[in-house]
């Protein structure tokens, strides 16, 4: 059974149709990368899958169980992580300790109110900083980091929920070109260690066809190509799309926030 | 039926003053974030100002004149308090300023006194519109039927500034999205200062108007701002529109609120804003604004466990406290009680403010409670202290429980707001209930148990209890729950994507707070051995939020220190200066100017006090 199952998902806003439709699934151990211009409905459709915005209409299931509607808290308990567009970690807190925060959630420890905090986790909070190249910034303050660490940072604390289904919007946005390939290569090795599935957005094209299993392109709210990279690549109404905003095959930088 | 339409027409003219003040408080808040509580001060400034001028101008020509002026110069002490004092303090933690202003509160008051003295002024008639005319044989004033209209005229003035100059454009600009101003290279420091003239403006303009109505009097400040924030919040911040709807219904509730329900009329207004937050969590025409993303703020630093030095201080700190009932008299020992009550109040209040990002405009209400919960046990059932302490963190934790679930449900000044609403509503019920709670004759005879009554005993009794509740939150901020608690306020989105319920905790977090903060008022009630009212009006939670922001909000021992200074100069000066709100204004501004992170966290970011970064 494929981990996430998407079908009919649909939202408006007052008159902007920004979804329609919109149906897909990620399977265990899968890149799948879902593509299109700005405004296009992907971090709407983001916003539905991990619960931060109803949908108007359609159906999300996590391993067979309809998702739809419950709150972001439900939905991360139920094993999907996120990292997001602007990027989002706790700015008066250490590296380490945003790691710390969220397993403290995930082991339900938040109710406690007597020993220290940064005594709980801290091991496993390193050991998962270190898999993501932050464990020698750990005692940084956040909110001093620059954007590219962030995102690193926001990566550990997705992947401290142990989720089963990892939700990346423009993971590399504000990074270096060099330190993107890094990055997705280092997703790309933990998915498959750990059997995760994966739903990224990206505008740049290059990271997208070297490290996506496959690619869905959304255009105005409305899927309009589904394949392997190659496949995608070469689909005429694709290349239209694309072609008006030209950033299909050249080095369209990451939009900045 | 000519009686209620009198009423009504009543109600109008007195909306149309509160819409004047409301307005300008309103344009003030939404562009540059300020909780402005000198606004009442200009209000009170545009009525002494016009009295002196219409006096010495005389007749029709001089009295309008006066009017017009007193407005204009009232503007520019705007302008005044903006370019010395608040203009240093955009980047301070949110909500800084109101420190601020509440300093220049104090300062007006007593310049007020000292030039116009303590008694009520009887301003000269409106030349032409003395009378009366009849309405339905019923006599109303002509005065009132001017201002009637000039609500609306006001009104539409604005709107044309808002919609069809240049300058509105970037006003509404600013209100929807101070960064993305910033962004577009608006010059937002003259826009600032131009704002806070015409906010000003209207302010002395809706007070100058007053003097016809009533005796300028040295009340007016706070009488007028408090319900002007209610009026704003009411609305929704930063719309003129809303405060316009919130000012009629709010001036009409008043006018009937006194026929129907003359037991509470002094909660009408609050109960009405309750309900009006509860079901339209923005105010009746507010959006929720784009969310200040660190606007011009610098982000709080990580916390620390004391380390070796942090806590031979604190060991210290309490020996010498202990030793001090060797040294001083029974006197020094009351203020310095009462100065280590006061401390536990901050600390609580702290609590919510600093890691919960909660403000709270009515902590004095779970004080006052706590007092309530020991003196009525004593009152009722002749309880003894210890379970009057006891009673006292239960009976204001009970309140805040109740209270906090619908304040969580909130965020910003709307938030505060209902605190203020909740505190009003419990000081009326004090205040008012004189069967049960005495009235304004308070509960007396609340004195410690035998062994505690020395003045000394209840000094160690205190600094138990006290440093105790202290040390007990501090715990708590570095538990999980703490830490939790702060992952909701530095980003709310982020918590509830990591399964943090953030409305739990923090209605958990105020349930707490209220309790320390009944403990602490508790304490005060045997230490003065009466209960009054007051515990909980306004002024003891503003003394709160003083001390709090005093000290610095974003540190955690800074409550302590602000708590120390403020009652220190509080009670010095009071013995030393007649004019000790001026003192204690100036005091204020100069220290909110000198550490604009609160006296705490701006030693804090000295490099001797800085920790290493690993
Ligand atoms: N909260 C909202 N209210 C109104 N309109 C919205 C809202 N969120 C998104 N939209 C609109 O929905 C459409 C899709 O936006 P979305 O952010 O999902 O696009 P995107 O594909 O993520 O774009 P980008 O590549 O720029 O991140 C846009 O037209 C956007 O203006
Ligand atoms: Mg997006």
């Amino acid at each position: 059974m494929a981990v996430l199952e998407v079908s009919g998902l649909t939202k408006s806003f007052g008159g902007v149709q920004a979804v329609k439709g919109v149906g897909f699934s990620v399977e265990a151990g899968e890149l799948l990368a879902l593509v299109g211009p700005n405004g296009a409905g992907k971090t709407t459709c983001f916003n539905m899958l991990n619960g931060q915005i109803r949908p108007d209409a359609g159906d999300v299931r996590l391993a067979g169980v309809s998702i739809a509607g419950k709150s972001p808290r439900r939905i991360w308990r139920m094993g999907v992580g996120r990292t997001f567009q602007i990027t989002a970690t706790f700015g008066s807190m250490t590296v380490l300790e945003n790691i710390q925060m969220v397993l403290l959630s995930h082991h339900r420890n938040i109710h406690d109110l007597w020993t220290r905090a940064t005594r709980r986790h801290a091991d496993a909070a390193l050991a998962l900083l270190d898999r993501v190249g932050m464990a020698s910034q750990a005692s940084r303050p956040c909110g001093v980091l620059a954007y590219g660490d962030l995102k690193r940072v926001e990566l550990a604390m997705a992947l401290a929920g142990e989720p089963r289904l990892l939700l990346m919007d423009e993971p590399t946005a504000g990074m270096a070109p060099a330190e993107r390939i890094d990055l997705m290569a280092l997703t790309a090795d933990l998915v498959r260690e750990r059997g995760i599935a994966v739903l990224f957005t990206e505008h740049d094209m290059d990271v997208v066809f070297t490290h996506a299993d496959r690619i869905i392109v959304l255009n105005r709210g409305e899927l309009i190509a589904e394949g392997p990279p190659a496949a995608v690549r070469a689909n005429p109404h694709v290349q239209e799309v694309y072609l008006g905003s030209g950033s299909m095959y050249g080095h369209a930088g990451g939009k900045t926030p | 039926m000519g009686f209620y339409l009198v009423q009504f027409l009543g109600g109008l003219a007195q909306a149309s003053s509160l819409f004047l003040v409301a307005a300008g408080l309103s344009i003030i808040f939404g562009v540059t974030r300020i909780v402005n509580f000198a606004h009442g001060s200009f209000y009170m400034l545009g009525a002494y100002l016009a009295y002196t001028l219409a006096e010495r101008m005389g007749g029709a020509v001089g009295f309008w004149s006066a009017i017009a002026l007193a407005a204009v110069a009232t503007g520019v002490v705007g302008v005044v308090m903006e370019l010395l004092v608040l203009r240093r303090l955009y980047r301070g933690p949110e909500l800084f300023q109101l420190l601020a202003t509440f300093g220049v509160v104090l300062i007006v008051q007593d310049v007020a006194l000292l030039i116009w003295g303590p008694e009520d002024l009887l301003g000269p008639r409106a030349p032409g519109l003395e009378g009366v005319v009849r309405i339905l044989g019923r006599p109303f004033p002509k005065y009132e039927l001017l201002l009637i209209a000039l609500g609306p005229i006001v009104l539409g003035l604005l709107w044309l500034l808002f919609h069809r100059t240049r300058w509105g454009t970037l006003v509404r600009a600013a209100t929807q999205d101070r960064e993305m101003t910033a962004a577009l290279g608006i010059n937002q420091t003259w826009l600032f200062t131009s704002v806070l003239f015409v906010g000003s403006l209207l302010a002395g303009l809706g007070g100058a108007l007053q003097i016809p109505r009533e005796a300028v009097n040295l009340h007016m400040d706070i009488n007028i701002v408090v319900e002007a924030f209610v009026v704003v919040v009411v609305g929704g911040m930063g719309s003129v529109g809303g405060a316009f709807l919130a000012a009629v219904l709010i001036g009409l509730i008043q006018a009937f609120g006194i026929l129907v329900f003359p037991q509470i009329t002094l909660v009408v207004v609050f109960l009405f804003m309750a309900v009006v937050l509860v079901v339209r969590p923005h105010g009746l025409m507010g959006r929720q604004q784009a969310t200040a993303r660190g606007a011009g703020h610098v982000p709080e630093a990580p916390i620390h466990a004391s380390g070796m030095m942090g806590r031979v201080a604190a060991v210290g700190l309490l020996v010498v406290l202990a030793a001090l009932p060797a040294l001083f008299g029974d006197y020094a020992l009351a203020v310095l009680t009462e100065m280590m009550i006061l401390a536990l109040f901050a600390a609580s209040l702290h609590f919510i403010m600093g890691p919960g990002g909660m403000v709270s405009f009515g902590h004095a209400a779970y004080f006052g409670l706590g007092a309530y919960g020991a003196g009525l046990l004593v009152k009722h059932l002749s309880g003894g202290m210890v379970a009057g302490l006891v009673s006292a963190p239960l009976f204001a934790g009970l309140g805040a429980l109740l209270f906090g679930w619908f304040c969580v449900r909130l965020s910003g000044v709307y938030l505060a707001m209902l605190t203020l609403a909740f505190a009003q509503i419990v000081w009326s019920i004090a205040f008012q209930w004189y069967a049960v709670t005495g009235g304004d004759n308070g509960i007396l005879g609340v004195w410690p148990d035998g062994w505690a009554s020395p003045r000394w005993a209840f000094y160690y009794l205190s600094l138990v209890l006290c440093a105790g509740g202290v040390l007990m939150l501090r715990r708590v901020i570095f538990s999980p729950f703490g830490y939790a608690l702060r992952a909701g306020r530095d980003s709310p989105l982020r918590a509830d994507a990591v399964g943090i319920d953030v409305r739990h905790l923090q209605w958990l977090a105020f349930t707490v707070a209220g309790a320390f903060a009944g403990l602490a008022g508790g304490l005060y009630a045997y230490s003065k051995g009466s209960v009054f009212p007051t515990l909980m009006a306004i002024p003891r939670s503003v003394d709160g939020l003083v001390m709090v922001l005093l000290g610095g909000v974003q540190t955690l021992t800074g409550p302590l220190v602000g708590a120390a200074v403020f009652h220190a100069l509080n009670t010095e000066m009071v013995r030393y200066t007649d004019h000790w709100r001026l003192t204690l204004g100036v005091a204020i501004v100069l220290l909110v100017v000198i550490f604009p992170q609160g006296i705490v966290g701006t030693l804090a970011r000295l490099p001797f006090f800085r920790r290493k970064e690993a």
